[in-house]
């Protein structure tokens, strides 16, 4: 469904992506980890269009979408729910989510998907009329999910959704994506919990400094020696 | 001297003020959504005045319904300006922005005075001298209609941003750019629409303006700093604000030229500056950062 080749991402003259490579199949849920400033977040924004790869190829479903702009990325069904939420503070609840339903390919679908993300998270429902930048933490990364379901993607790029979340509340999140891509999204995983995102994965990827350095099934990675001692603690 | 006089003064400064207060919302929208500050604000406020003095002197159309078709020129100028002018140099160091800017205003201010000549122009209606008597108030028929025409515009500028879904993406855009950028906004088309929208503020604006003042081709900087001014004092990013700014400068330039004299305007204006710049940094409206 998506492929990446080669990426290379610079900001200045500062490298964050150094020949990135990865594959991810319709209907998967991929893992992305790596330890903080490994360059997760600059390959899921290159992929998203909102950083421009020096060089290398993104294609997906076939199209060469490099260097394309992040609103006709979007366009094409590849959402984001993005590292630290980004959610629009003084607009409501609901005038953030008709944002998420500005693409084209969603403004049809607009009423259906505000039933469907109401009836996902009836507590946006309440706080419709409440600004977003009065909710907590947890509310607001509903939003950013629900936000992004607006946009009736077929691809979501998740960066660290549980970041900074009460323990109950990322379980929650984390089970939202399950149950997403037992619907039939196709989801990328970024997260700092790589136990469980490798045990939620079908695929994974650790990325070091820039570059892929293991790639495997959520369980090969599990029982890596190398992801045990780095990553997991023991 | 009548009381009364004091009241139509103070009148007439409101209305003023309202043009003015249109000027600098244009300002005030740009900076808000695109964090650009227009220097070249005081000179599209010119063309869009010499725009009403030439149809009015080769055609006989009045600028007060010109004032919309003022205003749609204007716009086009602004969104093409920001798409493929300004949008380029987004991400560049903000002197760089700064020097563009003044270059346009210079171009626009040199542009003027090869047509028009360094003559002051201005436009005479048939209505140039009623007034309406209310009750004790006599009031300048030109004004009201300008001070009306202001509120109008505003007006409806301020319902396109809260109420529909454009609107609503522009603030979106000032309110998270990542955020716009995350859930596919097209941001460089949102900028240049913003553009757009606040040099049709200025171009309404200027059209009444022709009624209420002289033009001269190298008028655009005051026009500009008095911009500045009011969006200073009302609260930087606030629409309201905006307007009641160009009212409190309004009526302090009418009153000083009342009580003191007519040279003593900017005195006073840049008087009230100093002191919300002292007292409310964050302008009358503004909230504090
Ligand atoms: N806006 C930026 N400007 C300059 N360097 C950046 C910027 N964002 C990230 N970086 C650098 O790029 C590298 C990768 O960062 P990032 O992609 O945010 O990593 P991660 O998401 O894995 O923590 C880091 O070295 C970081 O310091
Ligand atoms: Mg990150």
């Amino acid at each position: 469904m998506l492929i990446v080749e080669n990426i290379e991402v610079f900001y200045g003259d500062a490298q964050a992506l150094d020949g990135v490579s990865l594959q991810i199949e319709e209907g998967a849920i991929v893992a992305i980890v790596g330890a903080n400033g490994a360059g997760k977040t600059s390959l899921i924004r290159t992929i998203a269009g909102m950083l421009s790869a020096a060089r290398g190829r993104i294609l997906y479903r076939g199209t060469d979408i490099t260097r394309w702009p992040s609103h006709r990325v979007c366009d094409l069904g590849i959402g984001q729910v993005a590292e630290g939420r980004q959610v629009f503070p003084t607009l409501s609840v609901a005038e953030n989510l008709a944002m998420g339903a500005m693409l084209p390919r969603a403004r049809h679908s607009r009423e259906q998907n505000f039933e469907k993300v109401y009836a996902m998270f009836p507590v946006l429902m309440e706080r419709r009329h409440q600004a977003a930048g009065t909710l907590s933490g947890g509310e607001q990364q509903m939003l950013a999910i629900g936000r992004c379901l607006m946009g009736a993607p077929d691809m979501i790029l998740f960066d660290e959704p549980s970041l900074g979340l009460a323990p109950a509340i990322v379980q929650s999140v984390l089970r939202c994506v399950r149950d997403l891509n037992r619907d039939g999204l196709t989801c990328v995983l970024v997260e700092q919990n790589v136990a469980v995102s490798l045990k939620l994965a079908s695929h994974a990827y650790v990325l070091e400094n820039g570059r892929i350095t293991i790639a495997g099934s959520g369980e090969t990675l599990l029982a890596d020696d190398r992801v045990r001692k780095a990553y997991l603690g023991l | 001297m009548p009381t009364d006089i004091y009241l139509n003064v103070a009148v007439s400064g409101v209305l003023t003020g309202l043009v003015y207060g249109l000027m600098a919302l244009g300002l005030s929208v740009i900076f808000g959504v695109v964090r650009v500050v227009n220097f070249a604000h005081g000179e599209m406020t010119t063309v869009a005045m010499y725009l009403a003095v030439v149809l009015f002197a080769t055609l006989g159309l009045d600028p007060l319904l010109m004032m919309l078709p003022i205003a749609g020129v204007l716009f086009v100028f602004g969104y093409a300006m920001q798409r493929w002018l300004i949008n380029p140099f987004i991400s560049r160091p903000e002197h760089s922005q700064f020097i563009l800017l003044v270059a346009v205003a210079i171009i626009l201010a040199n542009g003027l005075l090869i047509v028009f000549g360094p003559d002051a122009r201005s436009v005479q209606t048939s209505y140039a001298f009623d007034s309406f008597m209310i009750g004790p108030l006599i009031v300048d028929a030109t004004k009201t209609f300008a001070g009306a025409a202001a509120i109008a515009v505003a007006a409806a500028l301020f319902a396109f941003f809260r109420f529909t879904r454009l609107g609503t993406a522009i603030r979106a855009c000032a309110d998270n750019y990542t955020g716009a950028q995350v859930v596919g906004l097209n941001v460089p088309r949102l900028y240049a629409l913003t553009f757009g929208l606040g040099a049709a503020c200025v171009g309404a604006a200027g059209a009444m303006l022709a009624l209420i003042t002289d033009v001269t081709p190298p008028l655009g900087p005051s026009f500009t700093l008095l911009a500045f001014v009011i969006v200073i004092v009302g609260g930087l990013g606030s629409m309201p604000g905006a307007l009641a700014g160009g009212i409190l400068i309004g009526v302090v330039a009418a009153m000083a030229g009342l009580f003191y004299t007519p040279s003593a305007k900017g005195m006073f204006v840049f008087a009230i500056l100093v002191l919300v710049l002292l007292f409310r940094p964050q302008g009358i409206f503004g909230r504090r950062a």
